[in-house]
């Protein structure tokens, strides 16, 4: 069967499964953020942790809570990878000081960048106590974020939107635990192992040895899709076949990713009382990637030049089209998994992953960081349509005013100038140049993947490029946590401004925002937004190397 | 003050939830993994009690009398994974496809046709099992030769490890290397999986 034709049909079997999932989904999450009763577990933590569930928060100690949390983290995960050695199931493995801080910081902002090989850095407990854990609590904060932000505009002349410890405990224990349970069950079942062997050298049929891996690597596999996390328990993530062993595995592991995103969509127009406005998003976030998968696997066929075609980095038993579909989710959302090598994608097919990133993830974005960016950049656009004409810009009876759009500005703006800053300098400092497997536009295409990676938050890679050295590890967190934690702040700040404004009344004048205008105008500033601030970048890589 | 209450609080959320994911959770699934070995362990292939390969990892193998898998950049050693991230328009890699048609043919001199793609091209993870139908079929004959079995047997065989796609669009067509091999080591089937 022709790959774009087979994508094609994949594409409508994922959205015929996320349609039916989704809606109880989002109504369970919903319920999960509006429920005034708390479990008795909860209470044990909330107990233990000394934090009180029934005080709201200002947007201010919502953040103080957030960023609190989120160097706590990075401070307890760097310093379990420094003392694993010590640590029991750690199989002699170990990284360096500058190692752990990237890996340390890329698995708290919910990156899972990876300058280490798993095979070699990570033991079976820093896998346990330290990359499963923040593979839930990184995902746990996405999510209450967007829920926050959500507040902010359900609610009005209010101070408070929300309990931090309360929207990380739920997202944790209501929705992410209960799904990873079940899915991982599920992926073992489909043959991905779970066990707390080390290696063992194994004498082959052919008569040669293999080492064969163990771990508890189904329990993580799941979280870290349905959690759009990313961090592999082996070097090639869910391309090995302990991992992702089949056709199935696959469409499990798409599916996980893809679910809780949609679902926030629903949860959104339940939670603002108006279904229609969180559909719109849906559809927006579905046409982004539906269109990305399709050029992408048009590019992987009809553009690859060579007589070998496009296998190089792909797996047999996934072929073009679902690495293509594969791909497309993990960099449309901030997953960062790859069960291919997307550095020996056509200029084009590994260009357009990129683009998925530099839309800011949107296509339909991490779990919450994909809803949160998308009502920022819809409150962009509501902005610039209201000034195209000349009336007051507002979302949903809010008032988009100075605070507002300078909040939603800087939140939009801290990415693109992360990537391309960081891309430039290291472009020009040697030791960072001394890290490029590629020559050429392919290698300006590598360094920029990196940073495009980290500074949204991504975490996949055009892994040729030998990262794990000081100015590269630094500079790759350094991106990770401002792009992380900045932003979060600026859209908290943003969902305090407008929690504290009173609602409008619509009039005829207002322009409804759940329309296909609105939809193709959202679009369009999404894609014109990147497409200025990127295009230069894109036309020194992929296209130059396209056009060559 | 302001300070010290929230990264106090962060730290002891951090401590209890980690507790209940870090260890609880994975001990928890670990313990269901025991009730399915078989595919909690990795899908190992037994002979005599001792594990010779796992149905989900390819092997390497030069012997003529073997089907080989996809060229890997770790020649499906197992310890560490990866593919060989080089680019279509690279140097390295129009030399490592040169390299690879030249030894292809010069080991198979009766196969018949182009050469698939899939045995040009390095997997991603190194460890993929797998080949096309095609690539199985042009390497049938050596095979046949090398074992001193009739072409048949041996097309019979390959026809007995290839899958196909569900639905006909979920997956690809492929061929188990390494299930095939099992069954060309052994034709009484002794091989336990």
């Amino acid at each position: 069967m022709h790959p774009v034709l087979q994508t094609v049909l994949g594409l409508g079997l994922i959205g015929v499964i996320l349609l039916v999932v989704c809606r109880p989904l989002g109504t369970w999450l919903y319920r999960v953020f509006t429920d005034d009763k708390h479990w008795r577990v909860e209470r044990l933590i909330y107990r233990t942790a000394g934090v009180n569930p029934d005080s709201e928060q200002r947007w201010t100690r919502y953040a103080v809570s957030v960023v609190a949390f989120g160097v706590a983290s990075v401070a307890f995960l760097w310093l379990l990878i420094l003392v694993q050695g010590w640590l029991p199931w750690s199989l002699g493995r170990s990284q360096n000081w500058h190692t752990a801080l990237n890996t340390a910081i890329s698995f708290t902002t919910n990156t899972n960048w990876q300058s280490y090989a798993g095979e070699v850095g990570a033991g079976h407990t820093v896998q346990m106590v330290g990359l499963t854990v923040q593979n839930f609590v990184s995902a746990a904060t996405g999510i209450a974020v967007a829920i926050a932000l959500v507040r902010g505009l359900a609610r009005a002349t209010a101070q408070a939107i929300g309990n931090f410890w309360v929207d990380l405990t739920r997202a944790s224990l209501r929705v992410l635990l209960p799904i990873a349970v079940v899915g991982g069950i599920l992926l073992m079942l489909g043959g991905v192992i779970q066990n707390l062997a080390s290696p063992t050298v194994i004498t082959t049929l052919t008569g040669g040895e293999q080492t064969i891996q163990g771990g508890p690597v189904a329990s993580q596999e799941v979280i870290k899709l349905l959690g759009t996390n990313g961090g592999g328990f082996f070097n090639a993530n869910s391309a090995h076949p302990f991992e992702n062993p089949t056709a199935w595995t696959n469409l499990l592991e798409i599916l996980l990713v893809l679910i809780i995103p949609f679902a926030l969509t629903r949860t959104y127009g339940l939670m603002i009382g108006d279904r229609r406005q969180g559909r719109l998003v849906a559809i927006v976030m579905g046409t982004l990637f539906a269109g990305a998968a399709l050029l992408t696997a048009w590019a992987e066929t009809a553009a690859a030049t060579l007589q070998t075609g496009s296998m190089e980095g792909k797996e047999q038993r996934f072929g073009i089209a679902w690495s293509v579909l594969f791909g497309t989710a993990t960099t449309g959302t901030s997953t960062g998994a790859v069960n291919s090598m997307h550095e020996s994608y056509s200029p084009l097919g590994g260009g357009l992953l990129m683009l998925n990133m530099m839309l800011g993830e949107v296509s339909p974005g991490g779990v919450g960081t994909g809803l949160y960016g998308i009502l920022v950049m819809a409150i962009i656009t509501v902005f610039l349509s209201g000034l195209m004409v000349g009336r007051t810009p507002e979302l949903l009876g809010k008032t988009i005013g100075r605070r507002e759009i300078t909040y939603a500005a800087l939140a939009s703006i801290v990415m693109p100038a992360l990537v391309l800053t960081f891309t430039a300098i290291s472009l020009v400092l040697p030791t960072a140049r001394d890290a490029l497997l590629a020559s050429g536009p392919h290698g300006l295409s590598e360094m920029l993947y990196a940073f495009t990676s980290a500074s949204n938050n991504n975490g996949s890679a055009f892994a040729g490029l030998s990262a794990d050295q000081p100015w590269l590890n630094l500079t790759l967190g350094l991106c990770m946590f401002v792009a992380r934690f900045a932003i979060i702040t600026f859209t908290l700040a943003l969902a305090g401004s407008l929690a504290e404004q009173h609602r409008r009344p619509a009039t005829a004048g207002t322009m409804p925002t759940h329309t296909p205008l609105f939809g193709v105008l959202l679009i369009g500033i999404i894609i014109v937004l990147a497409g200025l601030t990127f295009f230069p970048a894109l036309a020194l890589g992929p296209i130059a190397e396209a056009l060559s | 003050m302001t300070v010290v209450r929230p990264a106090l609080a962060a730290l002891k959320m951090l401590l209890v939830l980690t507790l209940i994911l870090g260890v609880l959770y994975p001990l928890g699934m670990t313990a269901v993994g025991r009730l399915m070995p078989g595919r909690a362990d990795g899908s190992l292939l037994v002979v005599n009690g001792a594990p010779v390969g796992s149905s989900l990892l390819a092997q390497n193998a030069t012997d003529a009398k073997w089907f080989h898998t996809r060229p890997s950049v770790s020649d499906a050693a197992g310890d560490t994974s990866g593919g060989s991230n080089l680019g279509p328009n690279e140097p390295d890699q129009a030399q490592a496809v040169a390299d690879r048609v030249a030894a292809l043919r010069a080991e198979n001199p009766d196969a018949q046709g182009p050469i698939p793609a899939d045995a040009l091209t390095a997997s991603s993870s190194g460890l993929d099992p797998h080949i096309s139908p095609a690539y199985a079929e042009w390497q049938a004959m050596r095979v046949a030769k090398a074992n001193g079995l009739p072409i048949s047997l041996v097309r019979s065989l390959i026809a007995k490890h290839t899958a196909y796609p569900a639905l006909g669009f979920i997956g690809t067509e492929r061929v188990n290397v390494t299930e095939l091999n099992a069954d060309l080591a052994d034709p009484t089937g002794a091989i336990g999986r």
